[in-house]
């Protein structure tokens, strides 16, 4: 069957049960179950009403719980263990890990994850806030917005293909394709360089990549929040004799410093999970290791089971203050 | 407002600069591979792409007719060759000079006669034609070579996008995986929507036991990491005979999208009045309706919001398919690892790569151009509180 076709039953199946569930399981509580007429109406309702949370809830139930949370322990499990042949599993305690740690491979990726941390986050938030800032009372603002937002909108392999470009790399003797090796030799430069094949530098041409991506999120949040800042601090500040930078860095930030910090872990968030760029451009040779490719090179290249799901955890462990944090935040937002 | 030193016309002009520079900073990358895309695999070897909108300055090499086919003896003795060096095809661009030998280049104006030495001459005009003649030896064995400086205007064409899209015996092209991509996309969009749908509104405005504990589960789930689910899911889906295949990976976008497709529209139901609810309730709606009626039309804009985040996350999406979805036989691929494939087997050819890259970054970017409006809503909602 062709998949076009394929995907369209499944559309159709897909809504069409998922439409049918929640329209008969509805019925079902209303007029079979717990009718709201005869002796027990009174009751009955409140029984209703006590179930159909549930009904509504339950398929998300089951997807969020088999799709995100069990994996959670299971890949915790998975780390203790080590695959047989067979399909037999072996209980080897925390030999995957101690394995992991000394190869140099993770290592690598584990103190370039570090690095993408510092300086991904940094500096798409510091790019978003300068943007939104410059951009504010802009007349063509929007524009320029827009279009430092859109890199939001391709993907990391295209992106990494767009990149690619830019630090292509060709003979001395011939013309440059690339603009960076262009520009590098209009300003004095030697020789033309591979720039993803400079061990420790090139993880930054690779982090280019991701601060391209991520600074039109930060700015679409960041302007929102200096927009959202009253007005009159500004005023009296203005009165008082403060100038522009002043205004910014004293009365601005201060201001928006929760949403910076939202910003700032959400992109923390998406660094940290960063795989396809890698993938793409240098899959991790030169040194560019990092944690979700080292990952997947343990998981579907060597097929080490163990191993692979000992560097999840990792990724996990590092996820969890940000996610303890938020769930504290958004209890305390409950409240 | 922002301080009276704002209004002064050299900040103003030092804004307005440093902001073009910012956004040329992001948009030249993007710019580049896109007219790449537009110019044949010789144009972007042979020069960058940021000179592929004016008029290129550059030295051809050509011959002139093999002579010994060629030549015509006009007198005793004196052979001419008489043609145009660009052959039939018509030349675009303008012939500012030329030479006869590497070592002079732009010896020579068009009309000039050259002395190749012992009567030996060759004449070059403005629109190609040239005369060459000599004795006989002169003119025999190759055709002469002549270095010409030529400006040729810009030119562009559609023959990539032919050739990634429409030539059916690329076996790497472009127009399956487009189909692939859309065949994950549609159902991995619509499917959550409807489920997180259901869920927001209990979670929102139904009282229940347990009901501030799920919403904090949701919260947390927000932010686990996909790569934990890769290997014990696609042992589920094995175990159940799913295996690797479009379901597979349906049910996967579903299950990852859900907890930000939740969070996004409880955030924006919760905001609803209170009032409507209650009037609705006293004049004796169910809940069911209620939801039906009222609150899937009003919370169109959070609908759409998620609708946008899902569809770009999984039109961009690589990991979940390549786990998910591509196996042996390679039939459902999709863009993203065509893309990858085509930068390991032909990383230098250029006019391939940037098509096909471009191929698959159009639709998102219309998306996003067309509904940016909702993106920008959904991320306020989906981060500031």
């Amino acid at each position: 069957m062709h998949p076009a076709l394929q995907g369209l039953i499944t559309i159709i199946i897909g809504v069409g049960g998922c439409v049918g569930y929640y329209y008969g399981a509805n019925m079902l509580l209303d007029k079979v179950l717990f009718p709201a007429k005869g002796p027990n109406a009174g009751r009955n309702i409140n029984r209703a009403g006590m179930i159909r949370p549930w009904i509504f809830l339950f398929p998300a139930l089951c997807l969020l719980g088999l799709y995100l949370a069990y994996p959670v322990f299971a890949t915790l499990r998975l780390s203790f263990l080590e695959r047989l042949p067979g399909n037999e599993y072996a209980f080897v305690g925390l030999e995957n890990y101690t394995k992991m740690f000394a190869e140099p491979k993770f290592n690598e990726a584990l103190l370039n994850n570090m690095l993408w941390l510092i300086v991904v986050p940094a500096a798409s938030t510091g790019f978003g806030l300068l943007v939104a800032q410059l951009t504010d009372r802009l007349r063509w603002g929007s524009v320029a917005k827009s279009i430092i937002f859109m890199p939001m909108a391709i993907s990391f392999v295209g992106a990494a293909v767009i990149f690619k470009l830019v630090y292509e790399a060709r003979p001395e003797d011939v013309a440059q394709i690339g603009i960076l090796n262009h520009l590098y030799l209009l300003f004095g430069g030697d020789a033309p360089q591979q720039w993803l094949q400079i061990p420790f530098w090139n993880s930054f041409f690779l982090m280019v990549v991701l601060i391209w991506i991520q600074t039109g999120f930060a700015m679409v949040i960041l302007s929102a929040a200096l927009r959202g800042i009253p007005e009159e601090t500004i005023e009296a500040a203005i009165i008082d004799g403060a100038n522009p930078f002043q205004i910014f860095f004293k009365i601005k930030i201060p201001q928006i410093t929760s949403t910076i910090v939202v910003v700032w872990t959400t992109i923390t968030i998406a660094t940290l999970k960063v795989f396809d760029i890698v993938f793409a451009m240098t899959n991790g040779q030169w040194e560019t290791q990092v944690l979700a490719n080292y990952m997947y090179d343990k998981l579907f290249r060597a097929n080490d089971w163990g191993m692979g799901s000992a560097s999840a955890m990792i990724i996990m462990l590092l996820v969890t203050p940000i996610l303890v944090w938020n769930v504290y935040n958004a209890r305390k937002e409950m409240r | 407002m922002d301080g009276i030193a704002g209004n002064k016309a050299p900040v103003v002009w030092a804004l307005n600069i440093s902001v073009v520079a910012l956004v040329l900073l992001w948009l030249f990358p993007t710019l580049g591979l896109f007219v790449s895309s537009f110019r044949t695999g010789d144009q972007i070897t042979a020069s960058g792409w940021w000179s592929a909108m004016f008029p290129a300055e550059q030295t051809i090499q050509l011959r002139a007719a093999d002579p010994d086919e060629n030549r015509v003896e006009t007198e005793s003795g004196v052979f001419v060759v008489e043609a145009n060096i660009f052959g039939e095809e018509a030349f675009e661009g303008e012939l500012t000079a030329w030479a006869t030998s590497s070592r002079n280049l732009s010896a020579f104006a068009p009309g000039d006669t050259a002395d190749l030495g012992d009567g030996e001459t060759l004449t070059l005009n403005a629109d190609g034609t040239y005369i060459w003649q000599g004795n006989d030896d002169q003119i025999s064995g190759r055709g002469q070579r002549i270095f010409i400086d030529a400006t040729t205007p810009p030119d562009f064409t559609l023959d990539n996008y032919g050739f990634v899209l429409f030539d059916e015996n690329n076996s790497e092209g472009m127009a399956k995986a487009f189909f692939n991509t859309l065949t994950v996309v549609i159902p991995a969009t619509i499917i959550p929507i409807l489920i997180a749908a259901f869920a927001a509104y209990a979670l929102a405005w139904m009282d229940f036991p347990g009901r501030a504990l799920l919403i904090a589960a949701v919260v947390g789930l927000l932010v686990v990491p996909l790569q934990l689910a890769l290997i014990p899911l696609l042992s589920f889906h094995n175990s159940i005979g799913i295996g690797k295949g479009y379901l597979g990976v349906w049910l996967a976008h579903t299950g990852f999208g859900l907890p930000l497709a939740i969070y996004l529209l409880r955030n924006y139901m919760v905001g609803l009045p209170r009032d409507i609810i209650e009037n609705a309730k006293v004049d004796g709606a169910t809940d069911f309706q209620i939801f039906t009626k009222i609150i899937l039309p009003l919370s169109f804009p959070a609908l759409a919001s998620f609708a946008i985040f899902q569809f770009l996350w999984t039109w961009n999406d690589l990991l979940v398919a390549l786990v998910f979805l591509i196996d042996a036989s390679g039939q459902t691929t999709v863009m993203t690892k065509q893309i990858v494939e085509l930068l390991g087997t032909r990383g230098g050819d250029w006019e391939i790569l940037a098509t096909s890259a471009f191929v698959s970054i159009a639709v998102p970017l219309i998306v996003f151009f067309a509904m940016q409006k909702y993106l920008v809503r959904g991320l306020l909602a989906g981060s500031v509180k």
